[in-house]
């Protein structure tokens, strides 16, 4: 018999709800009932971040989440970094510089990461960005653009001058 | 859409253990990232899942009046490593847990839900071994106590009493068992993230005042055994001993007595052993130096 439950928190900015069915994940509630399709269905156990979204500040796979945990809850999709006249964020327009997106599969639960990263405020060496950026699986571009996206929109937001030759 | 029968959901300990005694065949979940896995996988198909989640008085770390560290059972592993408290004791636990798949998995794993699989590769398990770590299990019949050796039963099975309704509430360190002690784990993969310990080694020691004798040296493994066990023959070998570096070489030598590492997929038991040696070996040092000794 199926089971349902009302659930209320606030998506990208703005307070909703909806009866759920308990047995969804995140990720089916957030595109199925909410049409976020920035959060895919990758590998749908946890290993390949595809599905990643901020919940009260923190990265989680939504894959592995019970939609009723959201309850309560402030959760934000990349959807929530478009402009209002639909301009990029600085991090999405460092991806396109830097060629971090090919197929661009892994690239919105990337992107969250990197906004968890960058919203600290701290900088970080290339092994601790590494470190960070490490629960993502990307199969076209060999990650080495993705971390340059992140390292230089982390010195752009920090008002710092770019290191010009990679750390060793 | 998971393939489960029911979801019940408790928002306090009360809840949990009321909701255990009414449906003892349901699944404890409480970060999901492994039992969630295991329903996407089939085995458990159409389970009952309690979840405890919800439980936000299980989150957190804190010092009891004596002197004993808390570790809700519920606090995610990038809690316990970002902890003050946890980087001030037992700093080790704090490195250990990160090393634990990625960080996604982090915030959503717990120390309660690493321990009670009952595996012996958790990252938490064999520095909690070493530290002599006291699991909290609450019940109907109120709070039960017991040292972390004693929970682990076998592969996969700790003690923890379905018919009396325990779910697991804390991770306790007696401050007997933290003070002036330093730790060192270390984590053998394949890769540096996402992936499982081939083998875990996890040393601590206190030192005499002067630094040069070790008072007490802890090891423990995980996959040297079904179970997460300490080295008791090197333990007992280094105690008393002065600081140097062919002790350390003895020490990590006298840690194949104890263990009992099997071929596996991942890492043949030759392989094991020897990776077991060095470890402790290295493991050791590191111990000694954090402590202010010298080698």
């Amino acid at each position: 018999m199926a089971q349902y439950q009302l659930v209320h928190f606030n998506l990208n900015g703005k307070d909703v709800e909806r009866m759920v069915d308990v047995r969804a994940s995140l990720t089916d509630m957030l595109r199925n009932d909410y049409h976020m399709t920035s959060v895919k269905k990758g590998c749908e156990v946890g290993e390949c971040g595809a599905c990643n979204v901020i919940i009260d500040g923190e990265c989680f796979n939504s894959c592995i989440y019970l939609a009723v945990w959201a309850e309560g809850k402030r959760i934000r999709t990349l959807e929530s970094l478009m402009g209002p006249n639909g301009e990029l964020s600085d991090i999405q327009q460092a991806f396109i510089e830097e060629t971090a997106v090919q197929c661009g599969f892994c690239t919105p639960g990337f992107i969250m990461t990197a906004v968890e990263i960058l919203e600290s405020g701290k900088l970080y060496t290339d092994a601790e960005l590494r470190k960070l950026l490490s629960g993502h699986l990307c199969r076209c571009t060999g990650y080495e653009n993705i971390l340059r996206a992140v390292k230089k929109t982390m010195y752009r937001r920090l008002g710092l001058p770019m290191p010009t030759e990679p750390e060793a | 859409m998971y393939d489960m029968k029911a979801l019940y959901q408790a928002a306090s300990v009360e809840e949990a253990v009321a909701l255990r005694l009414e449906h003892p065949a349901a699944q404890i979940i409480a970060g999901g990232s492994d039992v969630l896995v295991q329903m996407r996988e089939g085995k458990r198909a159409g389970a009952e899942l309690i979840s405890i989640y919800g439980i936000d008085v299980l989150r957190g770390v804190s010092m009891e009046p004596d002197g004993t560290l808390r570790i809700g059972s519920l606090t995610s592993f990038s809690h316990i490593t970002r902890d003050p408290l946890i980087q001030k004791y037992i700093n080790v636990l704090g490195e250990a847990v990160d090393q634990v798949g990625g960080p996604q998995i982090r915030n959503i794993g717990t120390i309660g839900g690493n321990t009670c699989n009952g595996v012996t590769s958790a990252d938490s398990a064999s520095t909690l071994h070493a530290w002599d770590a006291v699991i909290e299990l609450t019940g109907k019949n109120g709070v039960r106590r017991l040292p972390i050796h004693d929970f682990y039963i076998k592969a996969g099975k700790v003690d923890i009493r379905v018919e009396d309704g325990e779910i697991q509430t804390a991770v306790l360190i007696p401050k007997e068992s933290y003070e002036n002690c330093f730790g060192h784990y270390i984590k053998y993969a394949m890769r540096n993230a996402m992936d499982i310990a081939t083998l875990g080694t996890s040393v601590n020691v206190r030192l005499s005042a002067d630094k040069k004798t070790v008072e007490r040296a802890r090891v423990a493994f995980g996959v040297a055994g079904p179970v997460p066990l300490r080295a008791a023959t090197a333990e007992a070998m280094a105690k008393g001993q002065p600081v140097s570096l062919e002790l350390a070489e003895r020490f990590a030598q006298a840690v194949t007595v104890d263990i009992n590492p099997r071929d596996s997929w991942r890492a043949a038991k030759d392989f094991r052993l020897h990776i077991a040696v060095e470890s402790a070996k290295r493991a050791f040092i590191e111990s000694v130096k954090l402590a202010g000794g010298e080698l």
